[in-house]
């Protein structure tokens, strides 16, 4: 050892290390001052981008869903009001195994076979990351045993909601409709940025069609949240807005009275107010319960109510489409006067008509004959011979020409979705439908509402509101005005004037008039029974639609009871009153009930009582009816008869106070 | 405990100095200036340890203690004259390599490598160990070679070197490694290595570097493409640099407040209580309390090196010198890693990171320096 370091050059080997030492200095200093570089530009020079990535990283932005306007009727009941509900949501993509949860779950809350079936048709419809409603309307007792083991529970979450509820139930679903859970071609389909927490949108009727004001603003909070996504505190918050209520113009008394009138036939009723276009009442039946769609429908359920032969989720008054039968014959009847037929002319009816030339008789429902009738007896007795002449005179480019004036085959544009439009058949339609030229002997069919003539119930009370208004008439609507949720200020939707239907004649107009009084007042008009004892004057009309496919000689060789139910006659009925100064027109159609004047008269004659007797709260006199003002004066100008003579005529509805659920 | 440290020291400032006091120091061979500077790292690191650790109070005592016993074992070893260390270096040297060897038979599984030895009462890595016998035990050889070294001598001195490297690789634990491989050649550089060798070295690492590529355990190479580019992987294996490069960044020139963290508050940042607290550090007090812990950590560094200038022989300066430089590389990776410079190797911060035997291996380290100091000879031989 000592023989090694006897040969250090103890002096030489400190000057280096002295060097080697300085270096090393000069090295550490050189480290530190690439850290430094190195901070100063994360620190420094990036600051902002990093302070940005901090914040995406702890603040969550959760929506807050708004709450969804309510429907009133207009007396200010509920149709349609939220609930507040707890509802256990499950979001598929924080799920490894959807079965073992259910499985798990299963003691904690009671889950039914339906509400499981139910749940897995919906996480297959809608996207990954939306939370799907497993159970609603949770008890406090399965709230408490779920907050308990909600730990077990990554994916699955119990939130404090409202959900929709439908205080009536069946009646007026179809007019009011539902919500159900949002598809995933729906989401495609609408701005999703609008539909932040909310699970539900509106799936037909007026919750649909006015989807967008009833929906409301999704506010939002900013919440401070850690790397494993649990809420800490809330940073911000920005108010969303609730949706706006509608005030239908509905009354539910009325559309009660009607649904029951109408017992357990399949039919349709239409009520307008013909001095606004407001829908009055709007039944289908059978109805169906809105409720389950709420709480989202099963499958089978589904598909009993989709196979059901009786199609109650089908709304007979906007999207049945029937032949409109001698209901058409006011409307001929002003065809007529217009192009000159006098009213006066009188034809022999014998109860059939055969053409020359042709070997085919046209019977006539009464198979005696009328003898002798005039216009006004014919629409009286509802003589089909007489109006198998008149068409086969006028001809069915005028006819066509003529009806499509009243609306028929053609969509009114009610705001309910889903209307159907018909069909009034022309020269041209067959030719581009059927490739086929008319032949004359299909026009007298036409004059009788027979043949390819198609109508809705709503397009046949309309036809009624227009010949009581004299012409005058507004686009039919179910929603009378909108208020704010929360100032619950109105702001009305103010009725869409028509054209008027300009007659040569304002005579003509008070021809038809008495004569559809006529048909409910006198003695052996068809719809005397019904008119005669009533405390207002009905103008009316009865139809009695053949079914498609039964030739009329059948029809007539046959009885009623001996026909099979699906081939029986709709029964029809059109009416407004009261006669001088009118405030409701009614369509009633009773599928396969028989004789319009037997079956479908008397459910009329009740909705109209109960909307023109019965205790009303919104009393339509109070308000000045402007539309009939308009008509005693005849104008010559059309267009400005309608701006001046029809100011406002939405009769203000006070506010409905509601029984509000909060 | 660490308390009464500090009021002893304060203590002795805020009076006159008594007559004596440095005599004291000088009788209980205290480095005044290292002992200073190490308590206010120390005491840094709790402050900051207890924000990173979510305001445990158990972590800080926990730590406090630990930086005590450090402390108490720095005292000691002070006393011990450095002729001391140089006669039981390869005593120990040779004791921290069975205990490798050891390690490597019988050893506790921690996160995939094999690091522990549990000798019942004691639980602890016998690469800490190995940390301060690796130096020690090069300083002693190269104090008996004739200097600068010869060819011989580099080749004996690579020897001794790589046989705990090697065992410490396969446990496998590249950051110690490197560690201990660096603490050996900085023995090497001081003892005056000639340039073309130092050259050359960093040569056939650059020629080495693919083959070792090859060798690599999967989890390390993750660890270093990662590092090449997090950003590809910020959920999976880069998720720790990114975050710990958004916590630095948006802490900016004057952090968010001490406390005031929102990325190891709310768990963004993974381990920010050990490997990551720089991160921490560096978000609430920003570039400013850094600047501060970097200088304070030069002042060590600088400290160590003037002692070794200042020792009297070749064992002592290599020592002294290898301890202060491998202690700033320790620094020096660690805050390169977690500001996405280097890669993640799982190096900690010294003296602030929370951890146990690593706080005493490098407390009794800075003991060797204050004795290499403080028994000062008439004549240096």
């Amino acid at each position: 050892m000592g023989g090694f370091e006897s040969i250090k050059d103890l002096q030489e080997e400190k000057q280096t290390f002295l060097t080697r030492a300085v270096l090393a200095a000069l090295l550490c200093f050189a480290m530190a001052m690439l850290l430094l570089s190195r901070l100063f530009n994360l620190q420094v020079m990036q600051q902002d981008y990093f302070q940005t990535r901090a914040d995406e990283n702890r603040m969550r932005v959760t929506p807050v869903a708004p709450v969804r306007g309510l429907i009133f009727d207009r007396n200010g009941g509920l149709l349609a009001q939220n609930k507040p509900a707890f509802v256990l949501e499950v979001i598929p993509e924080q799920v490894a195994d959807l079965d073992a949860l259910l499985e798990r779950l299963s003691p904690i809350v009671s889950l039914t076979d339906k509400d499981v079936a139910r749940f897995r048709e919906r996480v297959r419809k809608s996207p990954k990351y939306r939370g799907v409603p497993l159970r609603t309307n949770l008890s406090m007792e399965e709230v408490a045993r779920y907050e308990i083991n909600r730990h077990d529970f990554r994916g699955v979450d119990v939130t404090a909601g409202l959900t929709r509820n439908y205080p009536l139930g069946a009646s007026a679903a179809h007019v009011v409709g539902y919500v159900g859970g949002i598809t995933e071609e729906e989401l495609r389909r609408v701005d999703e940025a609008k539909y932040q927490g909310l699970s539900q949108i509106g799936k037909i009727g007026v919750e649909k069609s006015l989807e967008d004001l009833l929906r409301g603003d999704s506010g939002a909070k900013i919440i401070e949240a850690n790397a494993y996504g649990r809420p800490l505190r809330e940073l911000d918050y920005r108010r969303g807005y609730p949706g706006r209520n509608l005030v239908l113009s509905l009354d539910s008394r009325v559309q009660l009275v009607a649904e029951q009138a109408l017992g357990e036939l399949n039919g349709a009723i239409v009520a307008i107010d013909p001095r606004n276009g407001e829908v009055i009442a709007l039944v289908s039946k059978p109805g169906f319960d809105p409720q389950m769609f709420v709480e989202g429908i099963d499958t089978k359920s589904y598909d009993e109510l989709l196979n059901d032969a009786n199609r109650p989720l089908f709304n007979r008054a906007l999207q049945g489409q029937y032949p409109p039968g001698s209901t058409v014959k006011p409307a001929m009847a002003v065809a007529g006067l217009e192009y000159g037929v006098d009213p006066g002319h009188r034809e022999f009816c014998r109860g059939e008509l055969t053409l020359p030339g042709s070997t085919r008789k046209y019977r006539c429902h009464k198979r005696e004959g009328h003898g002798w009738m005039d216009m006004s007896d014919a629409v009286m007795k509802s003589c089909d011979v007489y109006f198998y002449l008149l068409a086969m005179n006028l001809g069915i480019d005028r006819i066509h020409a003529s009806m499509a004036r009243f609306g028929l085959g053609r969509v009114t544009g009610i705001d309910v979705p889903l209307e159907k439009g018909g069909l009034f058949p022309s020269r041209e339609w067959k030719l581009r439908v059927r490739k086929e030229a008319w032949y004359p002997g299909e026009t007298l069919n036409v004059g009788i509402g027979q043949g390819y003539t198609l109508v809705t119930p709503l397009q046949l009370a309309q036809l009624a509101a227009r010949i009581a208004m004299r012409g005058y008439g507004f686009k039919p609507h179910v929603v009378h005005a909108t208020e704010d949720a929360i100032t619950r200020e109105p702001a009305l939707l103010a009725p869409q004037p028509l054209e008027r239907i300009e007659l040569k004649s304002e005579q003509n107009w008070a021809r038809v008039i008495q004569a559809m009084e006529d048909v409910a007042q006198s003695p052996g008009g068809t719809a005397y029974r019904i008119g005669h004892d009533a405390p207002y004057r009905i103008a009316a009309k009865t139809g009695t639609a053949q079914v498609a496919g039964m030739k009329q000689e059948e029809l007539v060789a046959r009885k009623l009871e001996a026909t099979p139910v699906h081939l029986r006659d709709h029964a029809w009925f059109i009416a407004f009153a009261p006669a001088e100064a009118p405030r409701i027109a009614i369509a009633v159609l009773a599928e396969h009930a028989g004789h319009g004047g037997s079956v479908a008269g008397p459910i009329a004659r009740q909705v109209m009582d109960q909307a023109l007797l019965g205790e009303v709260r919104f009393d339509p006199d109070a308000v000045p009816p402007p539309v009939a003002r308009a008509v005693a004066p005849p104008t010559e100008d059309v267009e400005d008869a309608v701006d001046v003579e029809v100011p406002a005529p939405a009769p203000t509805v006070p506010p409905p106070a509601p029984g509000t659920p909060r | 405990m660490i308390g009464e440290v500090l009021r002893s020291v304060r203590g002795a400032g805020s009076r006159k100095p008594e007559p004596g006091f440095s005599d004291w120091l000088e009788t209980w061979h205290i480095d005044l200036w290292l002992l200073v500077l190490l308590c206010a790292v120390a005491a840094l690191g709790l402050t900051v340890l207890y924000s990173a650790s979510g305001h445990s109070e158990a972590a800080v005592m926990s730590q406090g203690r630990r930086f005590a016993l450090g402390l108490a074992v720095m005292f000691v070893a002070a006393q011990a004259p450095p002729e001391f260390y140089r006669a039981i270096a390869p005593w120990l040297f040779a004791g921290a390599l069975v205990l490798l060897v050891l390690v490597l038979a019988l050893g506790d599984q921690a996160k995939g490598a094999q690091r522990w030895l549990d000798l019942g009462l004691l639980r602890f890595q016998p690469s800490e160990v190995m940390k301060l016998a690796m130096p020690m035990t090069i300083a002693a050889f190269l104090h008996m070679r004739p200097l600068p070294p010869s060819l011989f001598t580099i080749l004996l001195t690579l020897i001794l070197v790589g046989m705990p490297a090697a065992l410490i690789v396969v446990q496998p634990d590249l950051g110690t490694a490197l560690l201990l491989v660096a603490s050996g050649g900085f023995a090497l550089f001081f003892a005056g290595l000639q340039w073309r060798y130092i050259l050359g070295v960093f040569g056939a690492i650059g020629a080495a570097a693919p083959i070792v590529w090859e060798r690599l355990h999967d989890y390390q190479r993750q660890r270093i493409l990662t590092f090449l580019d997090p950003e590809t992987d910020p959920l999976g294996a880069g998720y720790h640099i990114t975050q710990s490069k958004i916590a630095i960044g948006s802490g900016g020139l004057f952090g968010k407040g001490y406390m005031h963290g929102t990325q190891a508050k709310l768990d963004f940042l993974p381990e920010a209580h050990t490997d990551f607290i720089f991160a921490v550090y560096s978000e609430e007090l920003g570039l400013m309390g850094v600047i501060l812990l970097l200088s304070l950590y030069l002042c060590i560094v600088g400290r160590g090196l003037w002692i070794a200038l200042r020792a009297q022989d070749t064992f002592q300066r290599l020592l002294a010198a290898s301890l202060s430089l491998t202690f700033f590389i320790y620094v020096f990776i660690n805050m390169g890693m977690v500001m996405g410079l280097l890669p993640v190797v799982g190096v900690p911060l010294p003296l602030v990171s929370f951890g146990g035997t690593s706080m005493v291996s490098l407390l009794a380290g800075f003991g060797m320096l204050m004795s290499i100091h403080t028994h000062r000879k008439l004549l240096a031989s």
